[in-house]
Order: C-alpha cells, then sequence, then structure tokens
C-alpha cells in the first residue's frame, strides 16, 4: 500500500468527473422541481469548468497530475492521470457544455424535460471529461459506453420518427466501433499484460512490432469511427441534423473530439512505434477527410447537414497532424480539437436560429438573412468563417500550424506523405472557404429563396426576448471566443505546443502515475 | 397475466424475493453475490409485482419514481468513495470499522456501501426499464 497520503488538492483530478456525475443523480432526485433544473445544470457546469480551468493552471505550473482508485498499485488500480491534453480538452468541454445548457433550455419541450433531458447532458459531460482524465485504456471504454449511452438519450429524447432514424443510424456504427475497440483491449492486455497507459508506453517499446501494428489498426477503426474520419463517417451525416439544434451543438462539439483525442493519446503517445507503421493508412485517411469533407459541404443543400460536413472536414485537420506526428502537427492537432469544440457549439445553435427566422432548413429556401437581422447574420459568418479557418479568426492559426508542420517535414526529409497531407490541409482551407462563402451568400445576402423553393414551415419575423437571451447571446459568447482566441493565439497555440511536447516525451505523465500508486 | 394463480402468488413470490435480494447483496463481499446481482433480483422481483398487478400498481408501491431510487444510488456510490478524502488516501479506498457485539464482531465498510449503491443503481434503472415496457398504453401517468 501507498505510504504517502494524497493531499485534498489531488482530488482535482477526480471532480471533472464527480461533479456532474453527483450532478445528475441530484436534478434526478429534484425531478419534481422543474424551474430549478435549468439553473443547477448550468451551475454544476460552470462549477466543472472551473475546476478543470484550476487544473489546467496546476498542470501548466507542475506537470502531469494523477490518483490511483482504490489505493490499488498501478497498472493493477485505475489511474487517472491528467496532462495538459486532457486538462484542456476537459475545460473546454465544460465550457461549452456551461453555454450550450441555456439555448438547449430554451426550447426543450416539457417532455424531453421530463424524460431527463439535464441529467443526461451532465453524464454526458461527466462521460466526455472521464474520457480527457483517465490514464486507464479500460476505463477510457468504460467513459466512452457512458457517453455512448447518454448521446444515445440525447438524440432520442424527442421521439419524433425521423429523431429515432438518426439515433438508430448513429447507434449502430457507434456500438460496433466501441466493440472494436474492446476487441483490441482483449489483444493490447493479451500481450502486454497491461492497460495503463504509462505502463504500456515503456512495455511497448518492448512489444512484437507485427501484433502492435494490428491491435494500434483495430485501434484506428474503432477510434477513427469514433471521431468521423473517412470512409467510417456517414453515421454522422445521417444523424446530427435529426436532434434540435443545441443537443446537435452538443453532441458535434464534444462526441467526435472524444474519438480524435483518443487516437492522438493512444498512438502519438502509448504506442509511437505503431503510429509511425500505421502512417500510411493514417495519412490517407486524414486526406480523404480532409478532401471530402469540404466537398460534400458545397453539394449540400441542408443547413445542419452541410455543417456535419464541415465538421468532418476538420476532423481530417486533426488526423492530418496526428499523422505528421512531429511536435507542430501534434499541437496543430490539439489546438484544433480546441477551436473545433468552441466553433462548432456555436455554429449548430445559430443554425438553429437562422433555420427559426428563414422557415426553411434547406438552403435553397432561405435568404434574406442580413436584412432580417444584421446581428444574427453577422454572428452567424464569424462562426462559418472560423470554421472554415479564415484569419483572424481562431481556425487559422492550428492549420497554420499544420501547414508548417507538413511543409517542415517535407522539406527535411523528403518525404512524400507529408507533401500529401501538407497539399491536402491547404486544398481542405480553399473547399472549406468555398462552401461557406456559398453558405453564407445564399443565407444571408441572396434578397429571397430560389424559385421554386418555398420555406415550409413559419417564418419568425424576430426573435422574442427569451430567445435572444438565452439562445443568441451564448451563441455570441462562443463566437466572441472564437474572435478572440484568434486575435490573441497565445492560450490556444501555447497549449498545442506544451501539449505536444508533453506527447512525445511522456517521461512527466510516467512519472506522475506511478507516483501516485507509489514506487512499482 | 390474467391469472389467478399468478395473481395470488406474486406479492408473496415478490417479498420473498426482494428479502433473498438483500441476503444475496450482502454475502456479495466474500461470496457469489453482491450488489448488481442482487439488485437485478429485486428488480426482477418487481417486474413479476408489475406483471401480475399492473405496472401502476407497482410503481405505486414503489412510492418514489425508479429513476430517483437509481439516482439515489449513485449518489451513495459516489459518497461511499468520498469518504477517503477524510482519511487523506485515493477515491475509493476502503475504509473498515468494526463494532464489538458481544460474541461477533461486526464489521462495517465502504465496499459494502458501495455496493448498496450499485444495488440502488440497478433496481431503480432496470425497475424503470422493465415497468416502462410493461405499459401498454403509449404514454405513462
Amino acid at each position: 500500500m501507498q505510504s504517502l497520503p494524497t493531499p485534498p488538492g489531488q482530488w482535482l483530478v477526480l471532480l471533472p468527473v464527480l461533479i456532474p456525475l453527483a450532478g445528475a443523480a441530484l436534478l434526478l432526485l429534484l425531478r419534481q422541481m422543474k424551474l430549478l433544473q435549468l439553473p443547477l445544470a448550468v451551475l454544476i457546469a460552470a462549477v466543472t469548468a472551473l475546476c478543470d480551468f484550476v487544473l489546467v493552471m496546476r498542470v501548466a505550473e507542475s506537470g502531469p497530475q494523477a490518483m490511483t482508485m482504490g489505493n490499488w498499485l498501478p497498472p493493477f488500480g485505475i489511474a487517472f492521470t491528467v496532462d495538459a491534453l486532457g486538462a484542456g480538452f476537459a475545460f473546454a468541454a465544460a465550457l461549452v457544455v456551461t453555454i450550450v445548457l441555456l439555448p438547449l433550455g430554451a426550447d426543450a419541450p416539457d417532455r424531453a424535460r421530463r424524460d431527463g433531458l439535464y441529467p443526461q447532458v451532465l453524464l454526458l459531460l461527466a462521460g466526455v471529461s472521464g474520457a480527457f482524465v483517465t490514464g486507464d485504456l479500460f476505463n477510457l471504454y468504460v467513459w466512452f459506453e457512458v457517453m455512448l449511452i447518454a448521446s444515445f438519450g440525447l438524440l432520442a429524447l424527442g421521439r419524433q420518427p425521423m429523431q429515432l432514424d438518426g439515433t438508430v443510424k448513429y447507434g449502430f456504427p457507434n456500438f460496433m466501433a466501441t466493440s472494436i475497440f474492446l476487441l483490441a483491449l482483449g489483444l493490447l492486455y493479451g500481450l502486454m499484460g497491461t492497460l495503463n497507459m504509462a505502463d504500456l508506453i515503456g512495455a511497448s517499446a518492448r512489444a512484437d512490432k507485427a501484433a502492435l501494428a494490428a491491435i494500434a489498426a483495430l485501434l484506428l477503426v474503432g477510434f477513427g469511427m469514433k471521431a468521423a474520419g473517412f470512409p467510417l463517417n456517414t453515421w454522422l451525416a445521417a444523424s446530427y441534423h435529426t436532434p434540435p439544434p443545441a443537443i446537435a451543438a452538443l453532441l458535434a462539439a464534444l462526441l467526435t473530439k472524444v474519438g480524435a483525442y483518443a487516437l492522438i493519446r493512444s498512438l502519438a503517445m502509448v504506442l509511437p512505434d505503431a503510429r509511425v507503421m500505421l502512417e500510411p493508412a493514417l495519412a490517407v485517411v486524414a486526406v480523404a477527410t480532409l478532401t471530402l469533407g469540404p466537398l460534400a459541404a458545397i453539394a449540400e443543400t441542408g443547413l445542419r447537414r452541410l455543417i456535419g460536413f464541415l465538421l468532418i472536414g476538420g476532423i481530417g485537420a486533426m488526423l492530418a497532424g496526428l499523422a505528421l506526428g512531429t511536435e507542430q502537427g501534434l499541437a496543430g492537432a490539439a489546438s484544433y480539437g480546441i477551436h473545433a469544440m468552441l466553433a462548432l457549439g456555436a455554429l449548430y445553435v445559430i443554425a438553429g436560429l437562422v433555420e427559426k427566422l428563414t422557415g426553411a432548413g434547406d438552403t435553397r429556401a432561405m435568404g434574406g438573412l442580413l436584412a432580417m437581422s444584421p446581428l444574427i447574420a453577422m454572428v452567424f459568418g464569424l462562426a462559418l468563417f472560423a470554421v472554415a479557418g479564415v484569419p483572424p479568426l481562431s481556425g487559422f492559426w492550428p492549420k497554420f500550424l499544420l501547414v508548417t508542420a507538413g511543409i517542415d517535414r517535407w522539406l527535411a526529409t523528403g518525404d512524400m506523405t507529408a507533401l500529401a497531407l501538407w497539399l491536402a490541409v491547404l486544398l481542405n482551407a480553399l473547399l472549406s472557404l468555398i462552401a461557406v462563402a456559398r453558405l453564407f451568400a445564399h443565407v444571408a445576402w441572396r434578397a429571397a429563396p430560389l424559385p421554386g423553393f418555398a420555406p415550409q414551415g413559419p417564418r419568425q419575423v424576430m426573435l422574442t426576448s427569451r430567445e435572444e437571451r438565452m439562445v443568441l447571446w451564448p451563441a455570441a459568447l462562443l463566437v466572441m471566443g472564437l474572435v478572440g482566441l484568434g486575435l490573441w493565439p497565445e492560450p490556444i497555440m501555447g497549449f498545442g505546443m506544451a501539449t505536444a511536447k508533453a506527447l512525445l516525451d511522456p517521461a512527466a505523465y510516467i512519472a506522475a502515475t506511478q507516483l501516485a500508486g507509489g514506487s512499482p | 397475466m390474467n391469472s389467478l394463480i399468478f395473481r395470488t402468488v406474486a406479492p408473496f413470490l415478490t417479498a420473498v424475493m426482494l428479502a433473498f435480494s438483500i441476503f444475496v447483496l450482502l454475502r456479495g463481499h466474500n461470496e457469489p453475490g453482491g450488489g448488481f446481482i442482487g439488485g437485478l433480483i429485486a428488480a426482477s422481483a418487481l417486474a413479476i409485482y408489475g406483471m401480475a398487478l399492473g405496472p401502476d400498481v407497482a410503481r405505486k408501491a414503489l412510492r418514489v419514481h425508479p429513476l430517483v431510487i437509481a439516482a439515489a444510488g449513485l449518489l451513495i456510490a459516489i459518497l461511499s468513495g468520498m469518504m477517503s478524502l477524510a482519511y487523506d488516501v485515493p477515491f475509493l479506498t476502503g475504509l473498515w470499522a468494526e463494532f464489538n457485539m458481544g460474541r461477533d464482531v461486526l464489521t462495517l465498510s465502504t465496499p459494502m456501501l458501495f455496493d448498496f449503491g450499485v444495488y440502488l443503481v440497478v433496481v431503480g434503472a432496470v425497475a424503470s426499464m422493465v415497468l416502462g415496457l410493461e405499459d401498454n398504453e403509449e404514454e405513462s401517468p
């Protein structure tokens, strides 16, 4: 047993998971008090975000933090180990949940509230935070399941036939992905005898390379499907437009990023040799995702489906960073993750407003947004251009890192993979720009819908003051964050570089995990 | 399930199964059993009660919504882990207390409390699902 006492400050590692989990239980207990649910949920998410922020600061100051459950020495006990990547992602996730809860509360039907809307959102946050802070691969699987159950419930809450259709299309591939992940874990445990990430780093250097490559390929398929990388991304386009916009915002902001995080964590840090072996496959997936996402966005006319394709293009950027594998590449991938959480959260919420004002879900039946509400048109445009990576908005800097990483690696090694990835990132920027510029021109600048396409639904001429307060302002707050991070990229770039350094040299991570459980 | 025999036997069966589920929960620390399996037995007891007398009668007998039971269980499980905060040991570390009861020693521990939380989570969640499935109408009151 461990002899050193655990200082209370160490509990900070657990709080991002415990607070939303206990909060979800509390909200279920208070299910009769309907007026209390939303404020309490926002409060709980905000406290989680605050804890995450303190954790980010602590990690930046004194390196990775860890705690081993039940005082069982690692690798037997489950350790939570938080480094810069996990803490930063957890903070961004909790922040987005806090802000998106307001639009969610504004237009949730009573029935969804009675069916446990807010507890499920908090459960989703607990699952996502757990995935970001855990230092154990099997535990990561558990948090994936928690996330899956919560997101499944959230997608199906309205019980509309279309939502159930989306839920099935979302649920089945995701169950498959978690099963493949579990399969890989079984093989990995058989090969190494441990699933603790810090322990695996050392053990993987001595393991059979062929077996390791096979396991890493399974992980790539499982996590790649979660992250919506080509060709396993059709579920996203088929499901994310079906729930109410605020729920889509939550899922889009959080879920795919967890998949990309798991890929970065497992391939770049835990099994670096396998990443090198898988590099050609990773590069092909990244290039295809980077180019096909925005191409589909150009062709698509459903507004929220279109945003889904933009999201897929962004996942391609994160995969490209991982495929490059250099410090700058990983920094680009990590900082893109933070940017994407904020940007997609904002974009789906605003898309909901745009659909309300134009009375249509199809961009061909939209038009004249600028005349109807210049403010919403501006917020919408800023969010769109941030997603496309136009300077000076936040999407630009991670892509800038990726572009430099690609060209640097090509110049240094003459590696054609790096050249292809570099070209694909540039092409992605161009295609995304075309897609969002076309979309913005159609929705905001065009005076009226295309002939023959009348809005199907009723048009709402003005937002109510409640909608302004609960939907527009939170979304505008997120967009202001995007502008702020674009103008002052130091936090996000510094985070990316610190993260990449820690991923490529995990000595501090290993030391933290061992310390938590005493010396091995 | 409109059978007189079943309707007469079901309440007794439910009572016996609930008692047995507690027994399985408590013996679970060193022998086969535990909170999960105990919870499943208790939930099947409630399911039988619902099948015989209708899900609404079963809900009334529970007095609180099944999901509330699950939530309370989750909170109890978290609290049992949090107790280690006071002893400067990591989350979920087992803490034991022994009480001398004349001839026997009564041992209480946080793993037992945790198991009790698991029991409630399983009872609540499974009962909520099963009673929901037993509903004939689309809408439950």
